[in-house]
Parts: structure tokens; C-alpha cells; sequence
């Protein structure tokens, strides 16, 4: 078994987009919708939409909140629900207690961590050893990350509708920090709680005009499963605990 | 084709694998046998109640989830329908993102494809977050005999794959399986101690997999979304099995089927939440990943290279279908199934196919042939459950309707044939009718006590009302004077 050449691939490609336009010549019925959104057709007699589906769907999905303060509610309401741990801070000498707190309570041994100002800025006060998966000159070493007790990174940004955190490979150190250790603590600060999906998108969008992280993530509360008689569990493969460490 | 190893606990055969012909014989037969089971089928609805629950609530939370289903089907509607603008853009700029795309026009070229890049990769150890696209082209088995060591990542699949089984459901892969019967398999196949604890199961599989991660070369996902704009592939998950996969291993490969493509990321704000309450009563499911390229210059970790695999294994010939090209809308969520009541009476293993269900009864004779899987289009009661929990408005119940239909056109029963044209013959002579109905009242007795075929597939388990002693005709002629 060898690799296909690619003219094999370009014939394949090829094979299967002929087989699509053949197919796409009869048009579909539009979908039997119950409301006001409505599809037409574009000047070029192709489907399109006359209302983005975000926006659409802005109006009718969760509720999000209207202001900063009902944001803030829906948030904390949903980490509740998601079992995730949340802590509001009025500053980062307060996020550094809470963090020396977390660590002693469950008697962290070695954390882990990337160079970002919020992490460094409250990792003093830590009562154990850290390993900083970022650091210069140093190869990022998998098993040494797999020992560590919690992963602390930084975050894209929070979104209130779902109680997710948005994390990238870009700025929360790369893929593995935020999912192998046993417990994933998030340091934010409140500027970062945004309203909706399509707002959190929107804001990577500009954040990283053109070149998207290789790795964006929603994170929705701590891991979990129900494979075994449905029946929910915490922590199947990826973090057990989730604690979001809210600053300001 | 390739048959899934035959289980070592497992009591059902591995029913992906037989031959067409016989589809139907063991549909009737495993459906027969699962009825029957009444424990069974009590254990599953015990399983879906607290589904039901908790979609409920989360449904609850929507301010219109009516309106955000028509905007859920208008964003897979107009992606589907533009498949040949999307599909090369989508490409174009996951190849500009550092990947390679690798097009399978069938089962059999996306398993050599895939063969061929674990040898490129040198690879031994293969490890895999849950995959539909994977088990319709029965990877594991080629892959196993091509010598790789392969496990499943996510629980219930490890869990099926221990037990030799396919996925019972395609969103629950093992909701049919007892927890003391996983205890047992843990402990013959890792030597772990009983336990009737669904948390203490999950953790010995917890940590079974972690140096599996670490150690592994290859990581092998599905993908749930392909974006377009930006060429990234969207992955949905819980356990973070897959976030495990595509951060460790030198190289990741994903596999997806062409009409995976959605044509914005803005889209996904509206199918990601969809897609978890629907599937599974969440607000959004624990990890929802977009994936652009791997490692890139200055990021600490990531897979070398990232390859995706586009599989059309006859979704094209569905995409033909104008009137159920709409069936390529699903998002693979499951709760069609999760409604069904053919499917929480018959199980998921009868119906002999990779998609189980409603939808899987719809698509299956498409991409596997009309001829020997139109019998699925009877495993319904035509209640229209399944198109009601559609997040994307898909037709279901009329498209089971429409695949029968379509079969007596292409392949009619001489029976049935046979049969109607008798009924036209007989109803149109009203002395014939009611010579016919004479007959009926005095011969039933005797068909009931005899039970002849084809009355027997009938009278197996149901009874027929006693004769009446005289035609509807007459007493109404005697109730008029």
C-alpha cells in the first residue's frame, strides 16, 4: 500500500464535482419552514438568503443578554448549571489568592502554564512547581504535560448564551494545555464576556484578520459523557474540572 | 466488504455485514426477536428518558426554536444546494490552511487512502475519536489487518469496539449495553477490578487511554462541519477524546463525507447549539472544535500534517434525488432515533446498517441500492416524530414514503401487483364484492384457526375481530326501513 499519485487524486476530484454538477441540474424545493425566514433566489438564479442565518438565528436562540450585567448573570448561571467552577475577582492579586486557594485545596503538585501577561501575572503565588510548555528553547514535551495537575491558560473570550470559553491555539498555549491536565483553570477578565455565539466568532474574526488560529475551541464545561446507561459522568477524557477565574 | 470482527461477548452478529440479500430476511427475524424482548426495550426507554428531559429544557431556553430550526435548514439547504460553488471553495482554502484534501468516490479508494498515509507516516499505533464515515468504509477492519494497532478513543466506541460490535446508535454507540456487563468486559479484556459504578467505569477507561494518546502516531477523527470561508473542519464532541487526538499524534487524518460542507463559520452559531440540544439536551456539547491546517509556525504543539479525506460513497446519487436531497442536511444528531417508536421496539442492530433510525431507513437505499434496503421503508408508522425533532427540517416520514414508492416503480411485487389488480376486478363488480364478503365472514373462523400465510404474519401477533353475520350493505339497507 503506497500513497495515490496526484493525478489519481486530481482524477478523483475531478470524478466527484462532475458527479455533483450533473446532480445540482434539478433544482430542490425549498424546506418546509414555519416562519419568517425566507429564502430567494439570487440575480444568478442560485439559492441564497435574504437574512444571514447568525442574524437569524440571534433573535431566536438562547438569550445571550442585552447588557454587560445580564450577560455577567446568564454566564455565571450557566457555568453553575454546566458544573463548572466560577470565581469573580476584583483584581489580579485576588485572582492569585484564588488560584494559591484552588492548588492547596487539591494539593497540586506541578501546574502547568503559558506565557501570557494574565497567567504570569497571578502564577506567583502558587504553591507548587510550574512547567511552562512555552518557554524558550524548551521542546514542548508531552509526557512531562501529562504529569501536570492542572493546565492554567488565557482565553479568546467567554460567551454568556452557552457558558462557553473560547480558547485557540494562539493564545491559550497551543492544543494540549487546555485539554490532558486533569483540571483546566481559565484566568479572563470581564471585558472578555460577550453576548452570543456569532458575537465570540465575530471577535476571533477581527482579532486574527486573515489567518485563523489552526486550533479554536468551545469549551462547555468540564468533560464529560453519558456512554455508560446515559447516565452523566464527569471527566471522561479531558479535564475533570473546569474553573474559570473571572478578573475585574 | 470487510466484517467487523465477530465479538467475543457480543450476542448479536455483526449485522454490517451480511449480504444484501439476506437484509430483509434478518431485518424480520432480529425485529421479530427484539419485540419480544421486553426487558430490552425497557432498558433503551430508561436510557432515552432522561434525554427526553433534558432536550426538553434546553429547548425551553430557546426564544424560538421553531425559527431557528428554518434557520438551521436554510443554512444546510443553501450550502447542499451549492455543493459545486462550496465544495472547491472549501478546499482551496483548507489546502491554502497547510492540509490536504484526498477525494474517495468510494468505501473501498477512502480505505486505501487512508491505508497509504499511515505507511507514508510510518505509523504504529492508531488512535481514533468516534466516526460514522469511518465505520460506513469499515476502516478498522482494514486498518487491524493491515497490521496497526487501533482503539477507539471515545467510550461507548471502545466499548463497542472491546465487544466486537458496530454502534448501536450512531450518537450513543452503546446505550443497549449494561453497566455490569461493561464491568465484565473491563475486566477480562484490562483485568480491572467489578465495579457497578458508571464513574469508576469511566475512569479505568480514562486511564487506560491516556498514554494511548501520548503514545499514538496517527490520530484518526470524523468531521461534523466543513466551513467553507475559512477552510476549517468543525469537530463535536464531549469526552474531549477528539480534542486528544488532534493535539498529540504527529499526524492527524480526518474523514468526511462531501456534504459536510456549511458555506460560513457565522452558520455554525446556529448549528452547534442545534446540534447538541437536538442530539444530546445540551446548551453546546463540551468541545466544540474548529480545526485550520496543523502546527503552525510558533504554536508549541500540533499534529506535522493534517489530512482529510472527502468521501462520496454514492452521496452524489442522493444529491441527484431533488426531492430527498434535503436527506443531506442532517448534522447526524440522532434524535430522529431517539423518537422513533420502530426503532425503540426493534433496537438499533436490526436494521442492519451504519445509520440507524429514521434517517439511516431513508438514506441507506440510496447509497447502498434501493432494490435490497427498500424494506426500511416500512420500519416506520408513518408518524412523522422523526421530521418534528428534525433540527434541520429534513422530510423524513415522506421520504420513507416517496423511497417506497419509488421502489414499486423500478422493482414491483408481483404480488402486490397481482393483488391490486384482483381488488380492481373484484370492486368493480358490486355482486363480485359482495360474494367476496360472504365468503370472508364464513372462511374466517377457520383462517384465524389456521393462520395461513401470508395471514400469518399478521395473525402472529395480533388477533382479528369475530366475523360479522352480515355485510356492512345489509345493515345499513335494514337500519334505513
Amino acid at each position: 500500500m503506497s500513497t495515490r499519485s496526484p493525478a489519481d487524486n486530481a482524477m478523483a476530484r475531478e470524478a466527484i464535482l462532475a458527479r455533483v454538477r450533473e446532480a445540482l441540474r434539478v433544482p430542490a424545493p425549498l424546506p418546509h419552514l414555519a416562519g419568517h425566514a425566507a429564502a430567494a433566489p439570487t440575480p444568478n438564479g442560485r439559492p441564497g438568503l435574504t437574512i444571514l442565518p447568525s442574524e437569524a438565528g440571534r433573535p431566536w436562540l438562547p438569550d445571550g443578554g442585552d447588557t454587560p450585567e445580564e450577560s455577567l448573570r446568564i454566564l455565571a448561571d450557566n457555568l453553575a448549571k454546566l458544573r463548572a467552577i466560577f470565581f469573580r475577582v476584583p483584581d489580579l492579586g485576588a485572582a492569585a489568592d484564588c488560584l494559591f486557594a484552588q492548588a492547596r485545596e487539591r494539593d497540586w503538585q506541578r501546574v502547568a502554564w503559558h506565557d501570557h501577561p494574565l497567567v504570569r501575572g497571578i502564577l506567583s503565588g502558587v504553591p507548587s512547581s510550574t512547567h511552562q510548555i512555552d518557554a524558550a528553547g524548551q521542546a514542548f514535551d508531552k509526557h512531562a504535560l501529562e504529569a501536570c495537575d492542572a493546565g492554567i491558560t488565557a482565553c479568546e473570550c467567554l460567551v454568556a448564551q452557552t457558558g462557553s470559553i473560547l480558547v485557540s491555539s494562539d493564545s491559550c498555549g497551543g492544543r494540549a494545555l487546555s485539554i490532558l491536565p486533569h483540571c483546566h483553570v481559565v484566568i479572563a477578565t470581564l471585558d472578555q464576556v460577550v453576548p452570543v455565539l456569532a458575537d465570540a466568532l465575530a471577535l476571533v474574526r477581527d482579532r486574527h484578520d486573515g489567518s485563523l488560529p489552526s486550533m479554536l475551541s468551545f469549551i462547555t464545561g468540564p468533560s464529560r459523557t453519558g456512554d455508560i446507561e446515559r447516565i452523566l459522568v464527569l471527566g471522561a477524557h479531558g479535564p475533570k474540572e473546569l474553573i474559570v477565574i473571572l478578573v475585574g | 466488504m470487510i466484517a467487523p470482527n465477530p465479538g467475543p461477548t457480543g450476542h448479536h452478529p455483526p449485522l454490517g455485514a451480511h449480504e444484501p440479500a439476506t437484509a430483509k430476511k434478518q431485518f424480520l427475524h432480529d425485529a421479530a426477536e427484539h419485540v419480544r424482548d421486553t426487558g430490552h426495550r425497557a432498558f433503551v426507554r430508561k436510557a432515552l428518558g432522561g434525554y427526553y428531559q433534558s432536550r426538553d429544557t434546553q429547548k425551553a431556553r430557546y426564544r424560538d426554536w421553531e425559527q431557528a430550526r428554518d434557520a438551521a435548514s436554510l443554512a444546510k439547504w443553501s450550502a447542499v444546494n451549492r455543493l459545486d460553488e462550496l465544495l472547491p471553495r472549501f478546499v482551496a482554502n483548507f489546502e491554502a490552511n497547510g492540509g490536504t484534501v484526498h477525494w474517495a468516490r468510494d468505501a473501498a479508494e477512502a480505505r486505501d487512502i487512508v491505508l497509504g498515509l499511515l505507511e507514508q507516516a510510518g505509523a504504529k499505533a492508531v488512535i481514533k475519536s468516534k466516526c460514522m464515515t469511518s465505520e460506513e468504509i469499515h476502516l478498522n477492519a482494514a486498518m487491524e489487518a493491515a497490521g496497526y494497532d487501533v482503539v477507539e478513543s471515545d467510550l461507548g466506541e471502545f466499548i463497542q469496539q472491546l465487544r466486537g460490535e458496530p454502534p448501536y446508535h450512531f450518537v450513543f454507540p452503546c446505550m443497549h449495553v449494561r453497566r455490569d456487563e461493561i464491568s465484565d468486559l473491563f475486566q477480562h479484556h484490562l483485568g480491572t477490578p467489578s465495579t457497578d459504578s458508571p464513574e469508576e467505569l469511566t475512569m479505568i477507561a480514562r486511564r487506560h487511554m491516556r498514554r494511548l494518546y501520548v503514545e499514538a502516531d496517527v490520530g484518526i477523527t470524523g468531521a461534523n462541519f466543513l466551513v467553507a470561508e475559512t477552510g476549517q473542519i468543525s469537530i463535536t464532541e464531549n469526552e474531549g477524546n477528539a480534542r486528544l487526538t488532534v493535539a498529540l499524534p504527529r499526524v492527524h487524518i480526518a474523514i468526511s463525507g462531501i456534504e459536510k460542507v456549511v458555506e460560513r463559520l457565522d452558520d455554525l452559531a446556529v448549528l452547534l447549539p442545534m446540534l447538541a440540544t437536538a442530539g444530546a439536551g445540551q446548551p453546546m456539547t463540551c468541545y466544540n472544535t474548529l480545526y485550520a491546517g496543523p502546527r503552525r509556525e510558533g504554536e508549541t504543539d500540533g499534529p506535522e500534517a493534517m489530512h482529510l479525506v472527502l468521501l462520496d460513497n454514492s452521496r452524489t446519487a442522493l444529491l441527484a434525488d431533488a426531492e430527498q436531497r434535503d436527506a443531506l442536511h442532517c448534522i447526524r444528531c440522532g434524535a430522529c432515533l431517539n423518537v422513533c417508536p420502530i426503532f425503540k421496539n426493534v433496537g438499533g442492530f436490526t436494521y442492519g446498517t451504519t445509520y440507524q433510525g429514521p434517517i439511516g431507513s431513508v438514506i441507506t437505499p440510496h447509497l447502498r441500492g434501493l432494490a435490497n434496503w427498500n424494506h426500511l421503508s416500512g420500519a416506520s408508522s408513518l408518524c412523522g416524530a422523526c421530521t418534528d425533532a428534525c433540527p434541520v427540517r429534513i422530510d423524513i416520514h415522506h421520504h420513507l414514503l416517496q423511497n417506497r414508492r419509488n421502489a414499486a416503480r423500478t422493482s414491483p411485487s408481483w404480488l402486490e401487483k397481482l393483488g391490486h389488480k384482483a381488488f380492481v376486478f373484484v370492486a368493480g363488480r358490486p355482486w363480485l364484492f359482495a360474494a367476496g364478503g360472504w365468503l370472508f365472514r364464513r372462511t374466517l373462523p377457520l383462517a384465524k384457526a389456521l393462520k395461513p400465510p401470508p395471514l400469518s404474519a399478521w395473525l402472529a401477533t395480533r388477533d382479528l375481530p369475530p366475523a360479522p353475520r352480515q355485510s356492512f350493505r345489509a345493515a345499513w339497507r335494514g337500519r334505513k326501513r
